[in-house]
């Protein structure tokens, strides 16, 4: 027994002075392996009475557990010791920015678009299209501005060679014709609206050659100019985001309606500062009124029976008043610092249960 | 459009104030946009009386002037040149601001006399650059009044813009006829007493069309005014003139423009002593000219409408008078001309000669048909008190184009339409207020258009006269009637694709670009074929006269003047349409992108690379499998667009013809051309061409089945010749077990000599995944041999030893 205290000691000592995992491996192997020296007592069991090798026996198990959890303390305590050393070791400069990443921006024009859409598309609006190349028919004639119309004249009308059916090609300077494709190629009611490129062949501070508008139109038999106020009102606040923006509309003259408005947001220039909502002062920002009879009827639609409202907004004024972009001519130079500066990030999808905007 | 407030006061009886004048107009249509009020900064200034102009002591030039300004006197040392006993002058007082000088006045010595305040001139005042002298007051100036309103200065000038239909409101009495309607006051009566000829016109007037074109002109008013004196017009005319913006050039003229801005009646006054035997209204002769007042020559064409004497045209009929004929100084008989032109044929004469005045606008837009002989009539009594002489009997050729026609009013219309309920009497009154004749019957009402409304053609019209001067603001707000409980899908499939190929390209790290649909030639054709049918007639610059083929060029030269900008890499897309041709069907809707120089900054951990044509086809597959394209299934080709690298730029299709995207390296050529820093690399979505979705059975998803059982995977290095595609190698793969083998994966690419020339190795690892049981060490040999059978087959491929 003595014998065994000696060697539980040297175990023992052994285990607590291995100082990796390799010498408590080597310590394993010499006390448990297979010709490891507890191993070769317990073979010696054999030629043992059964008296003493019942006592041996259980003095040897006894012995193996207390080295086994002895071994196995040690190596928690080593590993630790290695993670620890190793952590040391990893050790980095937190500071150091991490891998470029680049982030993508939504232009405004888009992202204006969607958020017309979000807000007019709960009021059963559906967004319909058509060419950017349209012919004179579509463009004025059918819109009743007929060629000697003075009106026809302040379009600034870009025009290309072609003709379709003796009607001269221009490049639509208005999302209007779409009015009329739609209500051509379908009956009514129609509830629409027309995002789209729109052309005009001018260019300074406050035009560009090429524009967006979102057109309107509801055609059924009851709509009367309240609820063109209402839809458009209600348009205004949600878009500005301003319960109490003052709207108001006055009379004006487009060839396409009758009666014709023009609809102004209240805002205030005090101090050079421009800002929407309340104040002494007036921004014309869209332009609307009841359809022309004469435009039903060059649709094959029944003015007698059927009634309704237009409207048309420009996006990008839309878009420079509600955000602040003070010059027209930016929105189509592709500057990356312009776009990173006032584009949208790509989740920031409008919606009217989500918010227009973060 | 612009008047002064004094002057609509003559037509308009009113006690409203300005600020309500001009909301009232703005409200029914009228909108101001501009008021000036010239009084502004010179409140301050009184008319002062010089007592005495004494010559100063010490200085030739300088007087030592006294000035009363009512209770108070000055002494101002002064050196104008008119500066003298007894007149009167515009006195500012010490401490007062003079806008001319800019500067604050202090009492001063000058030469060692004491001044304190000034008399100002003009100048000084800020009205003109005159300076020759202080301003001369009328002897009748009361002392100590403010200068302003001795001087006319404190009648505010008003500007309001004039929509095409409104050519009735071209004449401050349309505009005062309107304002009455509005309830701000009443309109005035119009003296148009006729003028008793004395003789008659020893001109006649023959109207000279062929049977067609009679409607050219086709009313014609001439009177002989002689022994007429033709100066400069009296002040308060030219006042009036110069306030609106006009040149006064003698009373004969100024009287025509009078009555033009007045009453929206342009007339033209002819020399008599050079016309020669009648006035003949025609149409020009082919090569006609005509030296017109403004100093220049027009060639005339058949289309147009002179007026013209016995010899050769003298006038363009309702554009502009001719200088020949025109009245001068020394005129002393005068012809007036009041006539009727056709809109139409008036506006395109102006438009082909590029001829614009104040006769033209007003006739293109409609002048009242029945105003020539009241016209006529007013100006005659001008021009006899202002230039005196004695009047012909009026001469007067064909007849007053018809206008008068009648529309009814559906007693419920203004209701139904505008939405509002006016009551009867109140739409009685505004109708017969604007002019037009009403009867009130059973269901509505009879309406007589008055002849200066040419604009008033239907029901809708009458609605929108009634509604606008009872004011807009007074209708009713309505929201919109919900059609369904909940609203229905805003966009087509189509719209929702481009938003979402936006959202992922963004997402992507990509910058969304919005540029013209038009470009110069020359990098357009680049792009493609340009067909004539897509080139402008008239762009604003050479550098935007096609319509673009392709949205790559515009992302190019985009890309550059960012790098110009300092910004040497460049991820921008657009999505947008591109044009093969001017009808509907040849706009294509594209989602285009490029990707310029590096893949990103420099950075301490990992270096930045070229954008190659791998970081394109990532960007277009990424962009069609978000939009649900099965991209495993696409057929990879590479024979690109030639604008391309022809080595290294693919196409993605689906099936043989439909082409969905294009991607690759920009061709070296095209972008030296283009002066544009490579590489670029770009796609192109075709968003058009991809199919609709079929239609879904709910929006359920296929039944997923996951395996219990241990996936397993096996590597392989093929040499293959050059010309095998990866694509041929991993399809042969697959198909050695379509059941067990569910995705095989390119993972090394290797060429080297130790291949042999024309020879590449490609490294595969296929996934194993049985469905139910175990695969054996024996089963996934099985299935090897037969990947490296089946690879082997197909293209000529062995293992890599």
């Amino acid at each position: 027994m003595d014998d065994l205290n000696t060697l539980r000691e040297d175990l023992m000592t052994a285990v607590g002075a291995a100082a990796d995992s390799a010498a408590l491996e080597e310590t394993r192997i010499t006390a448990l392996g297979k010709k490891g020296r507890i191993t070769a007592l317990m073979k010696g069991l054999g030629g043992m009475d059964p008296d003493q090798r019942k006592q041996m026996g259980q003095a040897l198990n006894a012995l193996k557990g207390e080295v086994a959890d002895a071994i196995e303390a040690r190596k928690a305590e080593i590993e630790n010791a290695e993670i620890d050393a190793g952590l040391e070791d990893d050790r980095v400069d937190v500071t150091l920015p991490v891998r470029p990443e680049t982030e993508g921006r939504i232009h405004p024009i888009s992202q204006t678009i969607d958020e017309i859409v979000a807000i007019l598309g709960e009021m059963g609006f559906a967004v319909a299209e058509g060419p950017d190349i349209e012919d004179d028919w579509h463009n004025f004639t059918a819109l009743n501005i007929p060629p000697d119309h003075p009106a026809r004249q302040e379009h600034d009308t870009f025009y290309l060679p072609g003709e379709k059916d003796g009607e001269r090609m221009v490049l639509r300077t208005h999302t209007s014709p779409v009015q009329i494709r739609t209500m051509q190629s379908g009956e009514p009611p129609f509830r629409i609206i027309v995002p789209g490129r729109t052309y005009r062949c001018d260019y300074d501070a406050t035009h560009s050659p090429m524009f967006h508008q979102v057109e309107g139109l509801v055609v059924d038999k009851t709509t009367h100019m309240g609820h063109l106020k209402g839809c458009l009102i209600e348009f205004c606040r949600a878009f500005f985001d301003l319960d109490d923006l003052p709207v108001r509309f006055r009379a004006s003259y487009f060839p396409f309606t009758e009666p014709s408005a023009e609809v102004d947001i209240g805002c205030t220039r005090d101090d050079g500062q421009f800002r929407i909502g309340h104040g002494d002062d007036w921004l014309e920002i869209l332009g609307c009124g009841m359809v022309n009879p004469k435009v039903l009827e060059n649709c094959g639609i029944d003015p007698e029976v059927y009634q309704g409202f237009a409207f048309g907004m420009g996006v990008e004024r839309l878009a420079m008043l509600k955000y602040g972009i003070p010059d027209l001519r930016t929105f189509y130079e592709s500057d990356l610092r312009w776009l990173k500066h006032y584009g949208f990030a790509a989740l920031d999808v409008p919606s009217m249960v989500g918010g227009l905007g973060r | 459009m612009k008047f002064t407030l004094s002057w609509l006061k003559e037509h308009l009886e009113t006690d409203a104030d300005l600020a309500t004048l001009l909301d009232r107009l703005t409200m029914i249509g009228l909108e101001v946009e501009k008021v000036t009020d010239r009084a502004e900064g010179l409140e301050g200034f009184v008319v002062g009386h010089v007592l005495d102009a004494a010559q100063h002591p010490d200085a030739d030039r300088l007087r030592v002037c006294r000035v009363d300004i009512g209770g108070e006197e000055f002494q101002v040392v002064c050196g104008a040149p008119n500066a003298r006993t007894g007149m009167k002058g515009v006195f500012a007082r010490e401490g007062s601001y003079v806008p001319g000088t800019d500067l604050k006045l202090k009492k001063t010595k000058i030469r060692g006399v004491e001044s304190s305040g000034m008399l100002l001139s003009e100048r000084e005042m800020g009205l003109s650059d005159e300076h020759d002298g202080i301003v001369d007051l009328p002897e009748d100036a009361p002392i100590g009044a403010p200068a302003t309103q001795v001087m006319g200065l404190d009648d505010p000038i008003i500007e309001i813009a004039i929509t095409p239909n409104r050519g009735d409101c071209l004449g401050v009495r349309g505009i005062a006829r309107d304002l009455a309607a509005a309830g701000v006051g009443t309109l005035k009566p119009l003296d148009a007493a006729p003028v008793t000829g004395a003789f008659k016109s020893p001109i006649e007037v023959h109207l000279d069309f062929p049977e067609d074109k009679q409607d050219a002109c086709p009313y014609f008013i001439g009177r002989m005014i002689r022994g007429v004196t033709n100066g400069p017009s009296p002040a308060w005319l030219q006042d009036k003139l110069l306030a609106i913006g006009l040149r006064p050039i003698s009373a004969l003229v100024d009287i025509t423009n009078l009555v033009t801005f007045d009453l929206g009646r342009p007339l033209h006054v002819f020399d008599a002593a050079h016309v020669s035997g009648h006035i003949r209204p025609r149409l020009a002769k082919p090569g006609e000219t005509l030296a017109a007042l403004d100093g220049k020559t027009y060639e005339l064409d058949a289309e147009m409408c002179v007026i013209a004497d016995d010899d050769k045209a003298e006038g363009l009929g309702g554009v502009m008078g001719g200088e020949a004929s025109g009245c001068t100084e020394t005129t002393t008989d005068v012809y007036v001309e009041c006539a009727y032109f056709d809109p139409v044929r008036t506006a395109m004469t102006g438009r082909k000669l590029n001829l614009m005045s104040d006769a033209r606008y007003r006739f293109e837009r409609g002048v009242d048909p029945a105003f020539l002989i009241d016209g006529m009539e007013i100006a005659t009594r001008l021009i006899q008190e202002l230039c005196g002489g004695e009047a012909s009997e009026t001469v007067i050729a064909g007849e007053e184009p018809a206008w008068r026609r009648q529309l009814t009013l559906g007693a419920e219309r203004v209701r139904t339409l505008g939405g509002i309920d006016v009551d009867a009497e109140e739409t009685e009154r505004i109708l017969t207020v604007l002019g037009f004749g009403v009867s009130r019957g059973a269901d509505g009402f009879t309406v007589e258009v008055p002849s200066w409304r040419p604009d008033i053609v239907g029901e809708a019209c009458l609605v929108e006269e009634v509604v606008r001067i009872h004011g807009y603001d007074r209708i009713p707000t309505v929201s919109m009637e919900k059609t369904e409980p909940l609203p229905g899908r805003a966009l087509s499939t189509e719209q929702s694709r481009r938003s979402i190929a936006r959202r992922t390209l963004a997402q992507r790290g990509m910058t969304e670009a919005v540029t013209y649909s038009f470009l110069a030639d020359k990098d357009a054709a680049l792009f493609g074929e340009i067909a004539d049918s897509v080139r402008l007639g008239n762009p604003i610059s050479s550098d935007l006269d096609v319509m673009r083929p392709s949205l790559l060029p515009n992302l190019i030269n985009a890309a550059s003047r960012n790098a110009a900008r300092g910004i040497a890499s460049s991820q921008i897309f657009e999505v947008g349409p591109q044009y093969a041709g001017d009808a509907p069907e040849d706009q294509a809707m594209a989602a285009t992108g490029i990707r310029a120089g590096a893949t990103g900054p420099r950075h301490w951990a990992e270096a930045p690379r070229p954008a190659d044509v791998f970081d394109a086809k990532a960007d277009a597959l990424a962009v069609l499998a978000d939009l649900g394209v099965a991209t495993e299934r696409l057929q990879i080709t590479a024979d690109a667009p030639g604008y391309y690298h022809p080595g290294r730029s693919g196409v993605l299709r689906q099936g043989p013809k439909n082409v969905l995207a294009s991607f690759g390296e920009l061709h070296p050529r095209i972008l030296k051309a283009m002066d544009a820093a490579g590489p670029i690399a770009g796609f192109e979505v075709h968003l058009d061409n991809l199919a609709k979705p079929k239609a879904r059975k709910g929006a359920a998803k296929p039944h997923l089945t996951l395996s219990p059982y241990q996936k397993v995977s096996r590597d392989f290095a093929f040499v293959v010749a050059d010309d095998v595609t990866a694509q041929a190698v991993v399809a042969a793969a697959r198909n050695a077990d379509k059941a067990l083998i569910t995705e095989v994966e390119v993972f090394d690419l290797f060429t080297g000599e130790s291949l042999g020339a024309g020879k590449k190795s490609l490294a595969l690892t296929a996934t194993l995944q049985p469905m139910d049981k175990t695969l054996t060490d024996a089963e996934i040999d099985a299935v090897a041999d037969k990947i490296v059978a089946g690879v082997a087959k197909a293209t000529g491929a062995e293992l890599r030893g």
